[in-house]
């Protein structure tokens, strides 16, 4: 039984550390997929808005294209560890030696990368709205924007949000490879841990059932999110005249 | 008659190399009920997009009391608030229960008051019979149920004109009705209507005029009555023939 004593005792013993991996970890993941998002909806936002009748305006909008699209091809073709390195080291060169923090580091790089992949998730979100979502809102006289942020994106965050999901759960998993520029993030206590213990398999068995946790978590809030936003399946009929314990609910009525 | 509030001229429309519309001219006068009848792909939607510009004309002119709303300088939003357009797929706005589909357009293209909004929205769901379901999402509404709420969005905007665009098309025979019956009625009020339809009951029973469309002109202009009963143009006879109407 020596071998679960091992892994109750490097718990035991490391869980400062293995929780202050937990706690990097998640921030920084928590972070990157939340200003990802935002990259995404804005960069999706500039690009399915229609050119503009103003030439000035439609150029510079045409270069914002351009501009966003080598963007999401450079982030989504190169590896995490890479644009790691690549940023982290560059800072370093460009500055002549002075280094970025490092948890702000891994923020920023895990939202860059992020937001190439979520730039695509919300442009498939928004070109897959019905465009009778868009002819109705233009038939009583909306704008773009406010049909955009009225009718649109409130739709497309719920169809996204299994994909922004997916992308939070992949970004709690490839937080490790930020190890790479020394974030203390689980993987990089993980290291720690095993050459002061030499107990290789225990620790990272440790360490991987953190991560499962932690993912399958997340998995199953956004999932309780997602049945939020879908609201309640039945409506108060307006009017009823008993009190609100005996209101009438009626159910789903779907056209056949 | 009445005051001209709707006026196309030399409308034209082309997609690629294909032509929908040729050389349209039409007008309207207020409080007229115009029915426009045709087979499909004669041009009659492209003709009532092109009103209140979800389709932009490749030439000509629309004009709303005058003034050319192809323009580039016309205020869009302004205009298509007071020309209301009722959809073949109804175009609810799925996020939002039938009474917020009815405010939104108000309080941000007019800038009503929550309160005020509300109150003119009750107003129209309630004309159109929809005010026990006014919590209710598009999702939980049957295909004449969101029609009758899109009807009422239209209205809740005060528009001068409405645009029907084969609002019963998408409806079993059963839910046809309730929807007719409402456009019988808004007619009956004196409301401003151009009407594309496959329902020629409705185009003989209650419009003042029928336009009848083919291969992108319009053939034959008039009074229900004599286009129905005593139509001069060949493809407008053949046309009615295929109907039936007696």
């Amino acid at each position: 039984m020596s071998f679960f004593q091992d892994v109750i005792n490097i718990v035991a013993k490391y869980y400062p550390q293995l929780l202050s991996g937990v706690g990097n970890t998640m921030l920084i993941a928590l972070t990157g997929t939340v200003a990802g998002l935002a990259i995404g909806l804005l960069t999706g936002i500039v690009r399915t808005a229609p050119f503009s009748r103003n030439g000035f305006v439609r150029v510079l909008h045409r270069i914002l294209n351009a501009v966003i699209a080598v963007y999401v091809e450079v982030f989504r073709g190169t590896p995490m560890m890479v644009q790691a390195m690549v940023i982290y080291w560059g800072y370093a060169f460009a500055s002549g030696g002075s280094t970025l923090p490092l948890i702000p580091s891994g923020m920023l790089i895990v939202s860059v990368n992020t937001g190439a992949y979520m730039a695509e998730i919300v442009r498939g979100g928004i070109i897959s709205i019905d465009k009778g979502q868009f002819e109705g809102a233009m038939s009583i006289g909306m704008t773009h924007s406010q049909t955009m942020f009225q009718v649109i994106i409130p739709q497309v965050m719920r169809n996204i949000l299994p994909s922004v999901s997916n992308e939070f759960v992949i970004n709690i998993k490839d937080t490790s490879v930020l190890n790479v520029i020394g974030v203390t993030e689980l993987y990089y206590f993980a290291g720690i841990i095993k050459r002061q213990s030499f107990e290789t398999f225990q620790t990272y068995l440790v360490v991987c059932a953190l991560y499962f946790v932690l993912t399958f978590t997340v998995t199953r809030l956004l999932r309780l999110a997602e049945r939020r936003l879908d609201g309640n399946d039945s409506y108060v009929i307006f009017g009823s005249q008993s009190d609100s314990a005996a209101e009438i609910h009626i159910k789903t009525a779907r056209e056949g | 008659m009445g005051e001209k509030v709707l006026e196309l001229v030399h409308l034209q429309k082309q997609f690629g190399d294909h032509t929908v519309l040729r050389d349209i001219h039409l007008s309207v006068e207020k409080g007229e009920v115009l029915s426009i009848i045709g087979a499909s792909g004669s041009g009659k939607s492209t003709m009532l997009r092109c009103i209140n510009l979800l389709e932009t004309p490749t030439s000509g002119q629309v004009l709303y009391r005058g003034q050319d709303v192809t323009a580039r300088d016309m205020d869009l939003s302004h205009y298509r608030a007071k020309v209301g357009m009722v959809f073949q797929s109804f175009n609810l706005f799925n996020n939002m229960t039938a009474l917020q589909n009815c405010v939104a357009g108000q309080m941000s293209v007019l800038r009503r008051s929550r309160a005020e909004a509300e109150k003119i929205a009750m107003e129209y769901l309630g004309r159109v019979g929809m005010t026990p379901y006014i919590h209710a999402r598009p999702a939980q509404l049957s295909g004449g149920q969101k029609q009758r709420v899109a009807i009422a969005r239209a209205l809740a905007m005060e528009p001068e004109v409405l645009l029907f665009d084969e609002p019963t098309s998408a409806l079993d025979p059963q839910m046809v009705g309730e929807v007719l019956d409402v456009m019988r009625s808004l007619a009956g009020d004196g409301l401003t209507m151009i009407v594309v339809t496959h329902e020629m009951a409705f185009a003989r029973d209650v419009s003042t005029n029928v336009v009848f469309m083919a291969d992108g002109v319009i053939c034959e202009e008039g009074r229900p009555k004599d286009i129905f009963e005593n139509p001069q143009d060949p493809k407008t006879r053949e046309f009615l023939s295929r109907f039936l109407v007696g």
